[in-house]
């Protein structure tokens, strides 16, 4: 039953990040933008945990770490840019 | 318990990807841009814990004991979220600040964001007079 219910949220967040690559694309604002890349880094570090459920590696915690630190640096550099005209003051 | 271990990742998997699926809709579907601030940093971030609880009990499953790495991360993501919408929010304020559109506070003075900051005293050299 695990492999259906796997198979099922693996689909779910692809299409989350379909849908957030679509409001990447229309998005009104920058900070629009911003958001809609911040939950792609979300979506992204869902569908690597999911994958390493599946193949039963243990590595795949190490790319979901660097991903959602990279994520967070990424997206606070660009508000503070957008806030402020530099990253680091 | 193999059998119970399954039916609990197997709804936790499903329940999640809901969660992230309506997360990222909700991105989507919504109108304004303080309201769009709230369907990826709460749904997202629920649909992403639970697939991280899914993963640490899928160590009970295949026997290789109870995964902590995941807690980690989950504490991670857990704590930045409020960080990343605080920032984003404050995009959102001055930037409707700039269109003269800010909300009304209610009260008599302006948003906490635009209050401003006293100026810092230029660092000086200490001068070899005194």
């Amino acid at each position: 039953m695990i492999t259906y219910a796997l198979a099922f949220a693996l689909v779910c967040f692809g299409l989350g990040l379909i849908l957030n690559l679509w409001r990447l694309v229309i998005g009104p604002t920058v900070a629009d933008r911003v958001l809609a890349l911040d939950t792609m880094v979300v979506n992204v570090i869902a569908i690597i945990v999911l994958y390493g459920i599946q193949t039963g590696l243990g590595i795949n915690f190490e790319a979901a770490m660097l991903f959602a630190m990279t994520g967070f640096v990424g997206t606070v550099a660009f508000c503070k840019y957008l806030l402020r005209g530099s990253v680091i003051e | 318990m193999t059998f119970a271990l399954d039916i609990i990742l197997s709804i936790l998997l499903v329940v999640g990807g809901l969660f992230g699926l309506t997360g990222s809709y909700g991105l989507i579907r919504l109108k304004d841009r303080m309201q769009r601030l709230h369907a990826p940093t709460k749904a997202s971030t629920v649909g992403l814990g639970t697939a991280l609880l899914a993963s640490m009990f899928h160590g009970l499953m295949i026997g290789t004991g109870f995964s902590w790495q995941e807690v980690l991360v989950m504490i991670f993501i857990f704590v930045t979220a409020p960080i990343t919408a605080n920032y984003l929010s404050k995009v959102h304020l001055q930037s409707r600040h700039y269109d003269g559109q800010t909300p009304a506070t209610g009260v008599s003075r302006d948003w906490a964001t635009f209050d401003q900051q006293p100026e810092d005293p230029e660092p000086r050299l200490p001068s070899r007079d005194s």
